[in-house]
């Protein structure tokens, strides 16, 4: 089969690999129908997260048909059954998947005790994304197993096209968890930094919940543009003080609610912060960039709330905790506990309260999916979203 | 990545803060060419360069036409790169200074330290520079009937008001101190 394989720094291709067999009873196989690349795709594109290994196929938001299914999974599953699977692979019966805290599933993850070592606990497994998540083949290819897959998917009624569940895989409960995290309140403003693909979701999330307003921060111009047709204000970070201008927005008292939908590869021109971790970086002295995080602390209103689904990697520096501590801000963070999320997120796209397709910009064959990469990363023709189809 | 905005004058170059680092080597440049065409003698005794100060001055000219090149041109590469060449020359220069038994010789390591770094940032500079696109980008895509709200944003504007935040991901009652009703507030005491 075809499949976007990972081979180095910005060095991905579409080969011939071999086809994924059932492995475990619990399987299953896919056909994949429809993928994205997401934005933390681009985190390994990059090569800012470590454990990925030449060979690896990537993708972790996908749908598809089930063309085959493993003994232990058939109850759950038939062939036939159009679904979308999470990127977090979840195993239904550790104590966090009872508690719905799915991304931090206990044994999902095969490589759980290179996961501890770095975090200090395993989390869960997640599809192409790096072996410190267990090293799975991911689903930008045209076929993909699910492991777990009786736990792992979502199945998807008729009448709905690949384009408006698609993201329920991915960006949709994500952004959806991070205005969650807020829990907003009819009179809070909710501030996002990036208004990428999860940015515009929690826009969109943060105004279905009813936020009295809710503020997007970039400096794409197209990105902006659908921020604002999504009901966002907009501040553009090249062209005013994102500070200045939301105390503006606030009466000096900064939005309650802030949401990091940018993460570990800020970029904020000019600004000496910026500056100061590009050169840490360049040395191999510092992981991630958080001037997001710098930034929030600074300007959320005491009392609030960080909510973070922006993906930071390891060790951040000059993180301004005093600010934190004193006023008192909660933060909240983490991978998406997709499944908790999606049945009613599916119910909202059905009775339509929100339609996730409007945020694709292209759609191209999975062959093309190397060259989309850089047009994604550089922003350039528009992009915000990309689908393959394989 | 691309950039429209007022503060953006070379359409289809990606990175401002490339942009800014351009327009902020641009005016070291004036400031330095001011500094050795105002005061050569001071520099070229700091230096232990006596009878050097007619080159100190010329360096100077060729500091600010570089400068207001990188500032009044529409694409500043090739005068970045100028700017590299002549950090060559300076360097090359100092190096003639710590020849014989100059006594001055701890400032002339000093400068070419000083000078090296500069270089480092113009290399770094041209070569982003160099690396972005010359060519005009597409118009702009219009984005703004994407909504994503069939039914329109103002019926979908609190729609979700019925789900329940679970109790994990609640802020504590103690914490929620905006529902509470506006009490009239009295005016701030001074102190």
């Amino acid at each position: 089969m075809k499949a976007l394989v990972w081979h180095g720094t910005t060095d991905i291709r579409c080969d011939s690999v071999p086809d994924p067999q059932i492995e475990h009873p619990r399987d299953a196989i896919v056909k994949v129908t429809s993928c994205a690349i997401c934005g933390s795709d681009l985190h390994l594109y990059d090569h800012f997260m470590p454990g990925m290994k030449s060979g690896d196929i990537m993708g972790h938001e996908f749908m598809g048909e089930v063309v085959d299914v493993g003994a232990e999974a058939k109850g759950a599953l038939k062939v036939g059954d159009r679904v979308v699977v999470p990127f977090t692979i979840i195993c239904g019966e550790c104590d966090q998947c009872k508690r719905g805290n799915f991304s931090v599933c206990e044994r999902t993850n095969r490589n759980g005790h290179i996961a501890a070592k770095a975090f200090g606990h395993t989390t869960a497994g997640l599809f192409g994304y790096t072996h410190l998540t267990g090293g799975y083949p991911g689903g930008q290819a045209e076929y993909v197993r699910v492991p777990f897959a009786d736990k792992t998917h979502v199945k998807i009624p008729n009448g709905l096209t690949d384009e408006q569940v698609l993201f329920l895989g991915d960006i949709f409960p994500t952004g959806w968890q991070a205005a969650v995290q807020c829990d907003i309140e009819p009179t809070d403003t909710v501030a996002i930094w990036g208004a990428g693909p999860v940015g515009q979701m929690a826009i969109r999330s943060a105004v279905l919940l009813g936020a009295k307003q809710v503020i997007a921060i970039d400096r794409v111009p197209e990105r902006l543009d659908m921020a604002r047709a999504g009901g966002a204000i907009t501040i553009n970070f090249d062209e005013e003080s994102v500070i200045e201008r939301l105390n503006e927005l606030t009466n000096g008292k900064g939005p309650e609610k802030c949401i990091d939908a940018v993460g570990m590869e800020a970029h904020a021109a000019g600004t000496v912060d910026a500056m100061y971790d590009r050169v840490k970086q360049a040395a191999m002295m510092e992981t991630d960039r958080p001037h997001v995080l710098r930034e929030m602390a600074y300007v959320c209103r005491p009392a609030g709330t960080l909510s973070i689904p922006g993906v930071y990697g390891g060790l951040l520096d000059k993180i301004p905790f005093g600010a934190i501590m004193n006023k008192g801000l909660t933060i909240r963070t983490g991978q998406t506990h997709v499944n908790r999320w999606t049945d009613d997120l599916l119910r909202r796209i059905e009775e339509g309260q929100i339609d996730p397709s409007f945020v694709i910009t292209h759609t191209v064959p999975l062959d093309q999916g190397p060259e989309m990469y850089k047009v994604f990363r550089d922003k350039q023709d528009g992009c915000i979203k990309v689908v393959l189809k394989p | 990545m691309r950039y429209e905005t007022e503060r953006t004058r070379r359409r289809g170059h990606a990175d401002t803060a490339t942009d800014t680092l351009a327009r902020g080597l641009g005016l070291f440049s004036i400031a330095l060419g001011i500094a050795e065409i105002a005061a050569p003698r001071a520099l070229a005794r700091a230096l232990g360069m006596k009878g050097q100060e007619g080159l100190i001055a010329g360096y100077g000219v060729r500091e600010i036409a570089t400068g207001i090149g990188i500032l009044a041109s529409k694409d500043p590469t090739p005068w970045i790169w100028g700017r590299v060449a002549g950090d060559g020359l300076d360097l090359a220069t100092l190096a003639t200074a710590l020849e014989g038994n100059n006594p001055k010789k701890t400032n002339v390591g000093i400068a070419m330290a000083a000078v090296a770094g500069v270089t480092a940032l113009d290399v770094y500079c041209a070569q982003t520079l160099s690396r972005e696109s010359p060519h005009p980008l597409p118009p702009m895509q219009d984005y703004s009937d994407r909504t994503g709200y069939p039914k329109g944003i103002e019926q979908s504007h609190g729609a979700a008001r019925d789900f329940e935040v679970p109790r994990d991901f609640r802020a504590p009652e103690a914490m929620r101190p905006y529902t509470q009703p506006e009490a009239p507030q009295r005016p701030m005491p001074s102190m």
